[in-house]
Order: structure tokens, then sequence, then C-alpha cells
């Protein structure tokens, strides 16, 4: 049975009191640690880390024994759909999804209605995001006004207003002309460029991955190389302009091999992988299963093992989810009519813990490298560390806790995972936020 | 009693979840039914007292007249359905349509429509028969069956026939269900057409690929020719009507030099001209309005197979022969 850390037993301290995690295993790779310590969080902050620590006045002392301590899990790609979209998720509702699965910082996409292409938008994004109280919102800006990939949106004011990095997420850069002026342009504020790399000239018309399923099914498909044309044709850009580009979701083998090579040479390239592009292959999709309609779409089975393999070597270093929530009338259609996507926020850890780090495919602390560590300095984030005097941003988890997912269980307001029912070990029972604890297993 | 081979479940989706024999024994039902047609008053009462909605999301003719001459008779009581639009009927959803057809405690529906999938969507949501009338480019299962009748009917079996399907594979329905039947009975297939239209990975379901039409007449004992749909064109997948005739019509000067006579199938409406010239269409070797009349004969015994009749009985079931 697991350990009893009940939300009975938070109720009995102040918010705000000093924790004391005593006795786990902290996995802090920014520190190349990896041992069993206690840590101690006050105001806010990370106070120290050592052995035999002793817990101050009126701290809560959690006994972490047989549990991992982390710095704070980031998904530097989430859609909480507000405004405009909050029939399927809002800022307080993805927040709180997000805590409950072990992230204490999410990195909001503006693919909003209206879009987050200003310094306005990017404010309500922020204080919303305060106001949940849950996990930090991060806000992205958009590149282009309005997502229309024609003119730089106000960046700088944008940037000035909070936003960590500026994506037109949904809607690929198509003009290479946009994308060297935002590469060259976001340098002097120290944010990324993420593109969603798809040629939508190749990729025209197609629901899934373009192959042998497809062709049973037939549904249109989208080939690996609409993919890889617009990774080389960012990668080219990005070392054109020595800005920073942020590649979102990779999930071809190509493309994998192509931001390996870059990185090689020195080009400013961070990576995403996503649970799903490791775990399930387009034949997921048979029986026209709505919740395996994403994109990029579930690909073939040696573009999984190259996902797995660059997030294993880092050439992919980051962890996303790409959380994109939608409401279940929205799914239950044809595929054709089905919108993309699936939630992750709440699955991520557990997926990534059970099948890639349980088999030993990675360690515990790759794991936190690509989860925390690596987000955060990707997006300039505070966090991703417990280096002391940084932000007491913690999750806990249990390694050995057995669960199984069940969608209708999730704080998210959507369901849509093709995950559902899948047994698991490892979750996150804690998570802290400034010092807060903002979600705890019951 | 035991279930037959022909009692191959709730719906027809496909053909290609369906086995060989359970495919052979649709096609042997069809026999009988076949002298319905023949009659001076045609109609038995197999299906008296069913209800049937045949739900045509997309425009179509032959295949919804088919049908309906398949369901009355049959002694079917049947409503028609038409609604021009791809996926929703004035804002409803296919699951509410579904739903609402489930309220009316119908017996069974016929759906066409332009999703691939939506078939087995509607089917997965109600209790009653669904029978896929062509769904996307996914599968049309009953003009495959009217083929292989036809192909059978002509060339006395099908098993090691050589069968070339010409045309715009990527976006046909009719293709995929020849396919899947075709090989399920021992047949050699090929596809043959402009390689933009032709789908990823199609080899791997086992057929063979020509991409100059000669090749594949030389080769073939019938030809499925595909209707070439106007807007192909106009997307670019083919640069012009007059340019496909060329390299790809099926036309008397290029039969001429085939080694023997060869079957002309086409699922119809034909493009005179285009992909067929139309002395070919009107040709001895056309078994064109044979397709259509085994397309009724073929939708009878499929409704019969699901409403629960055995193939043996068919015969019987439908009074037998008349004198």
């Amino acid at each position: 049975m697991k350990k009893k850390t009940g939300a009975k037993a938070a109720a009995r301290f102040a918010d705000g009191a000093p924790i004391l995690f005593r006795g786990g295993r902290v996995v802090d790779p920014s520190q190349s640690l990896d041992g069993v310590k206690d840590l101690l969080l006050v105001d806010g902050r990370v106070e120290a880390l050592g052995k035999g620590l002793s817990a101050p006045d009126g701290a809560r002392v959690v006994d972490c024994k047989g549990l991992v301590v982390m710095p704070g899990l980031i998904d530097v790609h989430v859609h909480l759909r507000e405004p405009g979209g909050e029939h399927k998720e809002t800022i307080q509702t993805g927040a709180r999804a997000a805590a409950a699965g072990g992230f204490t910082a999410v990195g909001a996409m503006p693919n909003t209605d209206p879009p987050i292409d200003n310094p306005a938008a990017v404010a309500f994004v922020l204080a919303a995001g305060q106001r949940a109280g849950a996990a930090r919102v991060y806000p992205l800006g958009c590149i282009s006004v309005g997502q229309k990939g024609e003119r730089l949106a106000e960046i700088g004011e944008m940037v000035a207003a909070g936003a960590v990095g500026i994506t037109d997420d949904g809607h690929p850069v198509m003009d290479s002309g946009l994308m060297r002026l935002a590469l060259e342009y976001a340098q002097i504020f120290g944010v990324p460029v993420a593109d969603h790399p798809e040629d939508l000239g190749l990729s025209r018309g197609g629901a899934m991955n373009e192959g042998l399923v497809a062709t049973r099914l037939g549904l249109h498909g989208k080939p690996n190389a609409s993919e890889d044309v617009h990774i080389l044709r960012d990668l080219i850009v990005a070392e054109l302009t020595g800005g920073h580009i942020h590649l979102q979701h990779v999930s071809t083998r190509l493309g994998i091999d192509a931001i390996r090579q870059a990185k090689a040479r020195g080009v400013r390239v961070t990576a995403e992988a996503t649970p799903h592009h490791m775990l399930l292959t387009d034949e997921a999709v048979e029986g026209y299963r709505t919740e395996a309609k994403m994109n990029p779409p579930l690909r073939s089975r040696a573009d999984v093992d190259a996902v797995i393999e660059g997030f294993r070597d880092g050439t992919l270093d980051v962890l996303a989810t790409d959380h994109a929530p939608h409401h279940y009338d929205e799914k239950e259609q044809a595929f054709d009519d089905a919108p993309n996507g699936i939630v992750g926020l709440e699955t991520a850890l557990g997926l990534v813990h059970a099948h890639l780090v349980g088999p030993g495919v990675i360690d515990l602390s790759t794991m936190v490298e690509r989860m925390s560590v690596s987000p955060a300095k990707a997006f300039n984030l505070p966090g991703g560390t417990l280096r002391k005097g940084s932000p007491a941003d913690v999750t806990v988890m249990d390694p050995a806790h057995v669960w199984t997912i069940d969608a209708d269980t999730f704080l998210s307001k959507s369901h849509n995972t093709p995950f559902n029912g899948w047994e698991l070990a490892g979750r996150a029972v804690m998570t802290v936020v400034g010092g807060r604890v903002v979600w705890e297993l019951e | 009693m035991t279930p037959t081979v022909a009692h191959f479940g709730k719906d027809l989706i496909g053909l290609e979840p369906l086995t060989g024999d359970q495919i052979r024994a649709i096609l042997d039902t069809a026999e009988p039914f076949k002298e319905i047609s023949e009659r001076r008053i045609k109609k038995v009462p197999v299906l008296r007292g069913k209800t049937i909605v045949n739900l045509f999301f997309e425009p179509s003719t032959r295949t919804r007249i088919s049908f309906e001459f398949a369901e009355k008779r049959l002694s079917a009581d049947t409503v028609n359905i038409q609604t021009a639009g791809s996926s929703v009927v004035k804002g409803e959803t296919l699951v509410d349509t579904a739903r609402n057809l489930e309220a009316m405690r119908i017996d069974m529906v016929v759906m066409r429509h332009s999703a691939s999938g939506a078939a087995r969507f509607l089917a997965e949501r109600i209790p009653s028969n669904v029978i896929n009338a062509g769904d996307g480019s996914h599968e049309h299962p009953t003009q495959g069956l009217l083929d292989l009748l036809t192909i059978r009917d002509n060339l006395g079996k099908i098993e090691g026939a050589k069968v070339c399907i010409v045309g715009d594979i990527l976006h046909s329905r009719v293709a995929r269900s020849n396919i899947y039947g075709l090989i399920k009975l021992g047949a050699e297939v090929a596809v043959c057409g402009p390689p933009t239209l032709q789908p990823v990975g199609i080899e791997e379901l086992g057929v063979h690929i020509f991409n100059r039409v000669e090749e594949a007449i030389e080769w073939a004992d019938a030809l499925n020719v595909l209707r070439l749909q106007l807007e192909r064109m106009q997307s670019g997948y083919v640069p012009s009507l007059r340019e496909y005739n060329r390299l790809w019509g099926i036309s008397t000067a290029r039969l001429e030099h085939a080694p023997k006579e060869l079957l002309i199938l086409h699922p119809g409406p034909m493009n005179r001209g285009v992909e067929i010239d139309s002395d070919v269409a009107d040709g001895e070797h056309s078994v064109i309005l044979d397709q259509v009349t085994n397309g009724v004969a073929v939708r009878m015994a499929v409704l019969y197979l699901l409403a629960g009749g055995a193939p043996e009985k068919a015969e019987s079931a439908k009074g037998g022969a008349e004198s």
C-alpha cells in the first residue's frame, strides 16, 4: 500500500508554512544529484538540501521514504483553450490538471480565439494563471499577427508583458522569410521561436500518417516528408540567423537525424518529444479511433523507435505533452471531421516512468532532465533545479504506485486520451508550487 | 441450428473483415435471387414487416435505386433520405442521426457518406443492421460483391482470374472492396493509373502495379475501369481529361492489341471519352449492364442474410422459381 499523504494532513498547516521532505530519493540532474536526502522549503524558496535536516517551527514534515523528490516538472507545450474554447478547458482547469499530473509549470499555446498576439492578451493569460493557484502558467505569444503568417506580432511588447516564447503553433510558419525575421528579431528578447514543423503543401488533405493503415482505411495520409522538409527549413534558417528554434512534437526519423546533425554543428535548437509519439504507432487509428487523431499524426514503428532514441540521447531534449483538450462531442465524429489532439497532462509522468524508465530505456535522472531541467533552460524559466534559493517548485513521485488511467477522473475538462485503461507504475503524489502544496494524491 | 458461414455479423461494413467462404456464401445466395427480377410480379415476402432507411449523405442514383429495388422486391418498407452536404445534415451530427434512427426502431440502415469510417461509426452506435453503401475512400462492399458476381458469371470462376483496376485508386472505395474480395477468392489483382492517384502502400495489399495501361491490358482477363472524378483534375492530380484519356483511357484500339478478349467492367456512372470510350462501353466485351442487374440480386442476398436468412434456404424463402 502507498503511504498516507492525505489532503487532511495538508489542512493542518498554514499555506506557505515551511515544508521538510524527509528521506526521499532526491533526483536533480541540474546538480548531478541522485541520492537520499532531505529537502527544506521556506518562504517559497529552496532553503536547504542535505542529510538530517531539522524541521523549523510550524513546518510540515513529509515522510518521503520510497518516494522520488524532483524539481517541479515543466510542460512547455499545452493548450489551455482560454479564451474562446472554455467548453474544452479553462486556464484554471488546465493548471489544476497540470498540478495533478505533477507539473509545476506549463507553457500555454497562443492559438486561442482570439489568439494571444498582443501584450494585453498575454497579461490576461498570466493573470488567469495566477488566479488559478495551481501550476504556474507561462504564456507564449504568437509569431505573427492573428497567426496569419503574414507579419510579426509585437514580440517585444509581449515579452515585456510576460510571454516566455513565441509560436504560431497549430499553424506552421510557411513563409521562410517570415521565419527568418522572427528568428532574428526574437533574439534580442532572449526567447525561443517555437514552430510546428509541417509543410502544408505536402500534408494537404491528410488526416493521419501516410502508409498502409491509411490506405486500408481510405484515409488521406500526411507523409513524413511534410514534417522533414519543414524541420530542415527551420534548422537552416536558424543556422542562418543564429536564432533559437524550438521544434515542437517531433515525430519523424529523418527529422530527428537532421536535428542531431544540426546540434553537432552548433545550431541553437531544442526539440520536443511527446509520450504518444513514443508509445503508439499509426495502428492505434485502426477502427477510426478519433482519440488517436493528432497532429503530427502517430507514425510508423521505425519513427517511434527514432523518437525514443532521440529522447534517450538528448536530441529531443524536452518532453512535452501537446495537451490538447477537446469536448467529447467534437471527437464523437467521423475521423475526417474530428479535431486533432489528445490530453496529456495527467498521464505523461506515469507513461514516461512506466514505459521508458521502467524498462531501462532511460534512467530516472534523464527523465527529470527532460521533464524539468531542459524545459526550464529552453524557455529561460525559473525552476528546473533544487539549488538553494531557487523557487520552491517540487514534484514528489511514488515510483511504486500502480494505477489505471481513468479519463473520467481527470481534472481536465476533457477526456480525450488514447491511453484510457492503461495500467502504470509511477504517479505524482504531491505537487508544490512556490512552497504551496497545489496538489496531493488522496 | 448452427450458424452458417454467411452469418458475418450485424452489419456489412466492408469486404476486408470477411472470409473467402463468407463472400462465396453471399454470391451463392445471390444466385436464386436473380430470378425474382425476371418475374412478371417482382415481389416476394422475404422482408415483409421490416423497415429500412436508405440514408444517402452523398448524391447517388444507381446504388440508391438498386438498394431500393432490392428492398421493395423483398417486401420491406423503405424510407429514402437523400441529402447533399458532406457530413452533417442541417447541423445535426452523425451521432444524433444515429440516435434518432434508433429511436424510430428501424431494422436496417443503408448508408452512403463522404467520410471514411462513417458506416462503422453508425454501426457501433445503433442496434439495427447497417449496410455500407460507400464510405469516403474506404469501402463499397455491395459494389465489390456485384463485381465479383459479374466476373464469376462471365469467366466461370474467380480463382486464378487476373483483374486489373484502372484509374483513381487513391480515392476509390470501389477499388478497395474489389481488391479485398478478389484476393480472398483467389484472383490475381493489379492496379493501373496515374502515379498521383495510387495510394502509398497499396502493393502491401498484394496487388501488382502497372504504370502503363498497355501492360495491364496484356496481362489481364478483366479490367475494372473506374470513373475519373472531374474534381481530380481541378485539384491537380491529373493535368487534363484529354491527357488522361490518351494515357489511361480504354479504347478499342488498345483492346485490339490484347492477346485475349477482355471483360470490361465499370461501376458507373461513366465519363464516356475520358476513362472509357463509347465503343468499348457499348461493345461486346462490356459487362457493365450485367453489373447493374447483378447489383439488385447481390443486395437482395445481403439484406436477406443480415435479416437472419440462411443461404441454403434462400431458394425456398423466396418461394421457389416462378413457373
